[in-house]
């Protein structure tokens, strides 16, 4: 079967004055029509990076160095960045929403002027057209008495409310996939979980795929249908929701479940991963986790670094030469 | 916001009361006399009648207390009267209704001239980063700056006055009688005016632009697929014209500022001319006239100013 995006190999690199920093290093992924998929790692990790690569949104000194993003059976990287096609794609089949809702939307244009402007551009409305849709979408993302707040300005409503602005913006042209990259994360709890079940009850109900890009692996437990742990510019570890929570097989992924609180370990401490996220600058060659890795063994320290290799689980693929399940369950705190 | 107006003006009102205090009493530390100034620059004072020039000091009011010649300057200024001049034995207010006009062509004129090219050159060299555009614009830019306003103004006069003989040197023609030749003299004193503006603008709007450029609303405007066009005149330009404002604000006080310099040296007959005249002279009646003038204009420009902010950015409220 045909995947609707289909990232194989993509490499990303910064040309900074410390020297070539490669934020995304040989990452593949895919996604199905109507899929739900996670994308976890800690800050700098490339996670954000490989997904403004798939919307050709890199802004210098950042550079798609290679591989292929397959969009509906085309290689869009092939596609000049402000081309006619790339263009297109961007905000009509691939949608993407950011992090901050306080700083996504522009301050001197009103709500109406933000939306319509897209539904004009890829779905060629006329103006009135667009006004209506655009009260249409905000109802359906929970704004409430839209008909009066369409032409009110980004700073007269709450970070919660402009995330479901951004929401309603994403899905506005009816894209294949939208990419919410940590849509949450500046919002408080109780606003995340309604956030997140509006995001997943709206990609169903527009047939589109969704990407959730995150830090946090709880944010994608319930909605995810497979997950990908990326860890310094590679992924390390990929599977379906249900493998990586249950048998997880990176350090790392261990790392990770080990530090969010969970309700069956209540009264459990929460355990940090040691160390720093490495400087991707200068990356050595063999496994970048290593130096934080507490399963490390001498074969890791004289081997370059490991390639994802099948293990046992649908789909499941790691990044490791420690076949951690072996190794006694005793050492994961 | 009418009321913000009104909060404006009073605090205005007190402001020119300020400024009407430091002139009147500053320029009456500097040493001499206006009234023996005139008299020297026409007859011997020595073989004057004491009781003549006694008459003369009544005439202007100087005899009195100084606390009573301001009281009665301030006195007259709200009646509307702005005083008699000393060397031009003539109304003040009716001097500067000659002036003012000339001061203010010459002077919006280069205002309006500065506007355009600056924000124009100082967004194209934002997005076109790094380029030799950018590079152009910089280097250019920097020397406008930094170029004397009289330098250049001889430098132009010699080159488009005396060598090409494309343009007239000096002097002032009413658009009104002749707007051919109003036009020409305007030319180079409006290049004076302009060009650091236009070099200050260009710097700020660069910097600006590419402030704005790194937002992340205008990465949103990417990721929806508009062209560069539509990003740059939708979600950059008006977002990076505010900080522009207030430089423009500030320019308008520079014009007057100024016209000082340009006015003597093309021998525009503007406010700035009259003024220079009036301090050799120590025309007290004039400078003081000239400086409240000038302050009631940039208060005016500056509340002006910041009214517009609120066009610019919706989320600026008056109260």
């Amino acid at each position: 079967m045909e995947r609707l995006l289909e990232v194989k190999d993509l490499k990303t690199y910064f040309n900074t004055d410390d020297g070539l920093l490669k934020a995304v290093d040989g990452v593949s992924f895919y996604v199905d029509e109507q899929e739900i998929i996670g994308v976890v790692g800690e800050s700098g990790c490339g996670k954000t990076v490989t997904q403004l690569s798939v919307m050709q949104l890199i802004a210098r000194p950042g550079k798609i160095v290679g591989g292929e993003v397959i969009f509906e059976g085309r290689d869009i990287l092939k596609y000049k960045p402000h081309g006619e096609e790339m263009r297109a794609i961007r905000g009509g089949k691939i949608a993407m929403i950011f992090q901050e809702p306080m700083t996504s939307l522009n301050p001197v244009l009103t709500l109406n002027q933000q939306l319509s402007e897209s539904l004009m551009l890829h779905l060629k409305m006329n103006k009135e057209d667009a006004r209506k849709r655009a009260i249409e979408l905000l109802r359906l993302v929970g704004i409430p008495s839209p008909e009066a707040r369409i032409d009110d300005y980004p700073h007269q409503f709450s970070g919660g409310m402009r995330q479901r602005v951004m929401i309603a913006m994403g899905l506005s042209c009816n894209p294949k996939i939208l990419i919410a990259d940590e849509p949450t994360t500046a919002l408080d709890v109780t606003t995340q979980a309604q956030l997140l079940e509006l995001m997943t009850e709206m990609v169903e109900r527009f047939r589109s795929s969704l990407i959730i890009v995150t830090h946090n692996l709880g944010v994608v437990a319930r909605y995810a249908k497979r997950i990908y742990i990326m860890y310094a510019g590679k992924i390390v570890e990929e599977g379906t929701c249900k493998e990586i929570f249950k048998h997880p097989r990176h350090p790392y992924t261990i790392g990770l479940l080990n530090s969010v609180p969970r309700l069956d370990t209540v009264g459990k401490r929460l355990v940090p991963i040691e160390g720093l996220p490495p400087n991707l600058t200068n990356m050595p060659d063999y496994c970048a986790f290593l130096p934080r890795c507490p399963y490390k063994t001498e074969k890791c320290r004289t081997s370059p670094m490991p390639d994802l290799r099948d293990v046992p689980g649908e789909g499941h693929r790691v990044r490791c030469y420690v076949d951690i399940a072996e190794v006694d369950n005793v050492t994961v705190k | 916001m009418l009321s913000y107006i009104v909060r404006r003006l009073l605090w205005g009102l007190v402001i020119i009361w300020l400024v009407t205090l430091i002139v009147f009493f500053v320029i009456r530390l500097l040493p001499g006399d206006p009234l023996l100034i005139y008299l020297a620059q026409n007859q011997d004072i020595n073989s004057m009648p004491r009781e003549q020039i006694d008459a003369l000091y009544r005439e202007y009011g100087l005899d009195k207390p100084i606390l009573v010649q301001y009281a009665n300057w301030v006195f007259n200024l709200l009646r509307g009267d702005l005083g008699l001049s000393i060397t031009y034995r003539q109304n003040v207010g009716k001097l500067m209704l000659e002036r003012l006009p000339v001061t203010l062509h010459v002077g919006m004129t280069g205002f309006i001239v500065s506007l355009v090219p600056g924000v124009l050159v100082g967004l194209i060299a934002a997005m076109r980063r790094a380029s030799w555009i950018d590079n152009v614009v910089t280097i250019i830019s920097y020397t406008g700056i930094a170029i004397p306003v009289f330098w250049l103004a001889y430098i132009l006069i010699y080159v488009f006055g005396l060598r090409l003989k494309w343009l007239p040197i000096a002097g002032y023609v009413s658009p009104f009688e002749d707007f051919w030749l109003s036009t020409k003299h305007l030319i180079m004193p409006v290049i004076c005016i302009s060009l650091p503006g236009i070099a200050a603008t260009a710097r700020q709007m660069r910097s600006s632009v590419l402030e704005i450029a790194s937002q992340d609303y205008v990465r949103t405007a990417w990721s929806k697929g508009l062209a560069e066009k539509a990003v740059v005149c939708r979600h950059i330009l008006k977002n990076s014209l505010i900080p522009i404002i207030t430089l423009l604000g500030m320019r308008i006080g520079f014009i007057f500022g100024g016209s000082v310099i340009v006015e003597n040296i093309f021998a525009i007959p503007g406010m700035g001319r009259l003024l220079v005249g009036s301090i050799f002279a120590q025309d007290y009646v004039v400078i003081q006239a000239n400086a409240l003038i000038m302050a009631v204009i940039i208060i005016l420009s500056n509340l002006l100013v910041d009214i517009s902010y609120g066009w610019f950015d919706p989320r600026i409220r008056y109260d």
